[in-house]
């Protein structure tokens, strides 16, 4: 099985790398843009065919290594 | 005063740490490379600065999953004093040592400088030899140096003593929220800062000014 997991900022937490592409998108002329965040993508094959089972230790995965959850959320999507 | 250094692959700053604590203790550090499981007993462990796994996934997640790494939070835990700088910092807040975050800098620039460092708490292991208000400067050098944490663990931090040092001096060079340089965990025993002392202890350094940081070490270890 597949396991695609993002991870973005929380809100409220500064995000400088955001800023500069918001900059950079104005700059390049593209207009009313606001708000850019930058997060990551992950993606890992796990095995097992049982999608729960997969999607917990996933979300276990984020918790312990992943995500700095002090900073960050996380999705999964396991198919 | 016993010490050791543990060396992670990617540090670079390991070396300037181990001979700071050879020089000012007269004693050379016992060297842990990542993989043991076991650091010998010491009075004072180290995690010195660099780019360890190549800063992969976060500055210090990938360190701070490792068999010394492991020993050491057990260590920390059973109270030896523990010493993160820089990329060392990064790992003590990774391992769950030390509360908050340390996020890329706000000017988005590696910055490498001499900072002025503030004194707020001297009663630390590494800020007895100084005083609250002393002012010191030290050199940084680091992309990732932002300090943040949800705003009740910094005003917990705040009113708690346990920022140790502040950037001062309009100097702040990466956005830190309070200008925070340096904290020490809830138990006294476990700092991180991202400035680097042990590059300003001698006059070839340009100056020894944060050598007293490293002589507050001394006359209060039993070893």
């Amino acid at each position: 099985m597949k396991a695609r997991i993002t991870i973005t900022l929380k809100n409220g937490v500064l995000d400088p790398q955001g800023k500069a592409i918001e900059g950079a998108l104005s700059s390049l002329g593209f207009p009313g843009v606001s708000n850019v965040r930058q997060g990551k993508y992950i993606e890992l094959d796990i095995e097992g065919g049982d999608a729960q089972a997969a999607e917990a230790a996933v979300n276990d995965m984020c918790d312990k290594l992943l995500a700095n959850t002090v900073i960050e959320n996380y999705s999964v999507k396991v198919s | 005063m016993k010490s050791a250094v543990i060396t992670y692959p990617g540090l670079n700053r390991e070396s300037d740490m181990i001979m700071a604590l050879e020089a000012v203790t007269g004693r050379a550090p016992v060297n842990v490379w990542h993989t043991e499981k076991d650091i010998p007993d010491v009075d004072l462990i180290v995690i010195p600065g660099g780019f360890s796994y190549g800063d992969y996934l976060r500055c210090g997640a990938i360190a701070a999953r490792s068999a010394a790494t492991d020993e050491l939070v057990r260590q920390a835990k059973r109270g030896v004093n523990v010493l993160g700088v820089c990329n060392g910092f990064q790992i003590l807040i990774e391992a769950g040592l030390l509360p908050g975050a340390l996020m890329r800098n706000a000017g988005l620039k590696f910055v490498c400088r001499t900072v002025q460092l503030r004194v707020e708490n001297a009663s630390t292991f590494f800020t007895r030899g100084m005083s609250v208000g002393d002012t010191v400067p030290c050199p940084v050098a680091h992309g990732d140096g932002n300090y943040f944490a949800a705003e009740e663990t910094v005003r917990r931090l705040e009113d708690t003593g346990r920022v140790v040092f502040r950037y001062t001096d309009g100097t702040n060079p990466n956005g830190s929220v309070n200008d925070i340089a340096g904290i020490v965990n809830e138990a006294g025993n476990v700092i991180g800062m991202m400035p680097h002392p042990e590059n300003r202890i001698e006059a070839l350094h340009g100056g020894s000014e944060c050598r007293a940081l490293f002589e507050s070490l001394l006359n209060q270890m039993s070893h």
